[in-house]
């Protein structure tokens, strides 16, 4: 059995928490709206709960878990959420992500890189 | 539909030791230690079925229990008045 989460650290040994704010990208603020609507915390529809988003966090990956940031935790575990709720299917996740990439890259995804880069750098 | 609450302010309280699979809200670091019911905040549909697609019912009541620090953590160096208080839900608790 797993007799701790990897994701349930508390009390863990840790470097020192950074208590400043930090700007977030467009894409951190778009998963963060979608997870809004998904859960009904705006508008009705309901397609989730905030218990399904944490499930899929939790069961991610070691490895990726401490590479992802907050919102690429989030926007994998809603996709995953939304897979196994039967809204879309893996087939249609695939189409549409080779469609987005073959559209090349969008002003939007060429100034989230470069801040990517601007951050690493600090 | 709600579970009866079976504890009452002041009781002393132990949190199950246990390691189910799945999503569960109460932290590893403070399964099977004991302390002391605060506060009675309501009853919520049981989180660990919610993740799983169910509707969580019958709600379960959920405490504010509060634990002595030095006794969570070996070797604490605060004061020993120190408290932590952790909500925890019914199922996760035993006398």
């Amino acid at each position: 059995m797993i007799e701790r989460g990897h994701h349930d650290m508390g009390g863990l040994p840790a470097g020192r928490v950074r208590r400043s704010e930090h700007a977030y990208e467009d894409w951190e603020l778009r998963v963060d709206a979608l997870m809004m609507l998904l859960i009904g915390v705006v508008g009705e529809s309901r397609r989730m709960t905030v218990d399904e988003l944490r499930k899929n966090v939790e069961a991610l990956p070691p490895a990726d878990y401490d590479k992802m940031g907050y919102y690429d935790r989030w926007v994998i575990s809603l996709t995953q959420t939304m897979i196994q709720r039967g809204v879309i299917t893996t087939d249609e996740l695939a189409r549409k992500l080779a469609a987005v990439q073959k559209r090349g890259q969008t002003s939007f995804s060429r100034r989230s890189r470069k801040s990517e880069r601007g951050q690493k750098g600090k | 539909m709600r579970s009866v609450p079976l504890y009452a302010v002041g009781d002393r309280v132990r949190v199950r030791k246990a390691a189910p699979l799945g999503h569960v809200r109460t932290p590893y670091y403070i399964r099977g230690h004991s302390g002391v019911v605060e506060r009675i905040c309501g009853a919520f549909p049981n989180p660990e079925e919610l993740a799983q697609q169910r509707d969580g019912l019958p709600a379960q009541p959920l405490y504010r229990v509060r634990f002595r620090q030095r006794d969570v953590w070996p070797g604490y160096r605060g004061g020993a008045a120190d408290v932590l208080e952790l909500e925890i839900f019914q199922h996760w608790i035993e006398p």
